[in-house]
């Protein structure tokens, strides 16, 4: 299978191991990753705070590119997928954007990672694949905020309680927890501006995970995950509770499922340590 | 200042509703307070004005209150209240509109670091034609909280650089041209 590719800035930065991951997992899916040339910035939440125009027309310049190659757009950031998203509706709504051609054909889907892996590899292909069954691990799927709202602009059928990466992680034989915090927000960039807000709403989703019995939290989303990974210690010393649950990218689970002997160097960009947790259940 | 607490008497000014509704397209006039916004919002606690009393702020034109206000600062764009709203109406979308015409009028936003936040990346995203995560930090650490801010995030930073999640050296896309022909096209037409 062949398809575009939109890796996103923070892939090569803060969400490394995601990059790795997503590439290394659909080497072994036989799935063929061209990334969109000369692919720039989608704008992310800075572009549409500051210019709504602005914040279109970045994303569309990647669409438009897209559009060219024809190929199914997989987009493995969440709020990448957003911008490109809310962009293609306006596109194909036939708005007029600034320094953006305006022949779009649109003959093609964005699909975040998550859905594309379950509804376009399929259960079938992933099955054959797997090597380790996940079976010791009690997770919950985090899947934040911008693949799933608001359905206009997102076409999830389930906002409030999306199921793809649940699916995923069962097949692989992962004991999946339900919880309500699903499509929490972890604060997302308020980190910078406002850490104590968006330290309070993420301690709020470690509670829920460990409430609802989950070891590990999985995510498709680099803020999610960067905000999840790399602030437990300041937590732990700030509130005097000990938190200590790693959160794995969902190519990460696949890819060690899959028996990707690269998993070992992934797991080593984590802040919060993930191996121990691996080892103790049989699977590194 | 919540807007129960306002002891004067207030005669509603439509003008305001009209360009706040004109600009984002969205039809604020058409809340009727039903709260479901403010009760899905997980950032309420940090906000002075709750989201359904920031609707009929606005509709009521309490224009100074609201652009002056923390609830557009502090919403983190989560869409929940739009989700969520019967009448359809994108209430995030309002928030960064509402933004928009806070900085045009040159209103010092009550959370300074989040507009400096997001032109500190934007000006990386011109620059590069994608963000460059170390400079974007560096810059606005500098720019919002001085050297000692800074200085506080070195053991973060260092963390981040010995696992390899800092690209040290950004290179410009090949087509950075066409970015920066976006930027300009898009602050020309405001």
């Amino acid at each position: 299978m062949k398809v575009s590719y939109y890796p996103g800035c923070s892939l090569s930065g803060t969400a490394r191991e995601y990059g790795e991951s997503v590439e290394a997992v659909c080497r072994r899916l036989e799935v063929e990753l061209h990334e969109l040339t000369n692919w720039s910035c989608c704008g992310s939440s800075s572009a549409h705070v500051t210019n709504d125009m602005l914040a279109v027309a970045l994303a569309a310049r990647n669409l438009e590119i897209a559009d060219r190659v024809g190929m199914d757009l997989v987009v493995p950031c969440a709020a990448c997928y957003h911008r490109l998203k809310v962009a293609e509706k306006e596109l194909l709504a036939g708005k007029q954007i600034e320094g953006i051609s305006d022949i779009y054909k649109g003959d093609f889907r964005i699909k975040h990672i998550v859905d594309f892996l379950w509804e376009d590899v399929g259960e079938g292909a992933l099955k054959e694949k797997v090597k380790k069954q996940l079976g010791g691990l009690n997770l919950v799927c985090y899947y934040g905020c911008l693949t799933a709202r608001p359905p206009k602009v997102t076409d999830a059928k389930r906002p409030e309680d999306p199921q793809a990466m649940d699916y995923l992680m069962k097949s692989l034989g992962a004991n999946v927890k339900s919880w309500s915090y699903k499509t929490a927000c972890c604060g997302g960039n308020l980190i910078l501006t406002r850490p104590d807000i968006a330290i309070r709403l993420i301690q709020k989703i470690l509670d829920m995970a460990l409430e609802a019995g989950a070891d590990c939290v999985v995510t498709g989303c680099p803020m999610c995950y960067s905000n999840l990974d790399r602030m437990q210690k300041q937590i732990s010393k700030e509130t005097g509770e000990k938190y200590n649950i790693p959160i794995f990218y969902l190519t990460e689970l696949l890819g060690v499922s899959l028996g990707e002997p690269s998993a070992k160097r992934w797991l080593r960009r984590h802040f919060t340590d993930a191996t121990l947790l691996l080892r103790r259940v049989g699977l590194t | 200042m919540m807007v129960a607490e306002l002891s004067r008497v207030i005669v509603p000014n439509s003008g305001f509703c009209r360009k706040v509704e004109e600009m984002s397209g969205e039809k604020v006039s058409a809340c009727f307070q039903c709260t479901k916004c403010t009760n899905g919002c997980p950032v309420t606690f940090a906000m002075d004005i709750a989201p359904h009393r920031l609707m009929h702020s606005i509709q009521l034109g309490l224009k100074g209150e609201v652009l002056h206000s923390d609830t557009i600062w502090v919403c983190a764009s989560c869409e929940t209240c739009n989700t969520r709203c019967p009448n359809g109406i994108d209430v995030a979308h309002i928030m960064d509109t509402l933004r928009q015409i806070s900085q045009g009028e040159g209103i010092r936003a009550s959370q300074s670091n989040v507009p400096i936040f997001h032109s500190v990346f934007l000006s990386s995203v011109r620059k590069h034609g994608r963000v460059s995560e170390m400079e974007m930090a560096l810059i606005y650490y500098l720019k919002s909280q001085g050297l000692t801010g800074l200085l506080k995030q070195a053991g973060m930073g260092f963390g981040m650089l010995i696992r390899g999640k800092i690209k040290l050296i950004p290179t410009p896309i090949r087509a950075i041209s066409q970015v920066r022909a976006i930027f300009r096209k898009a602050e020309e037409r405001g």
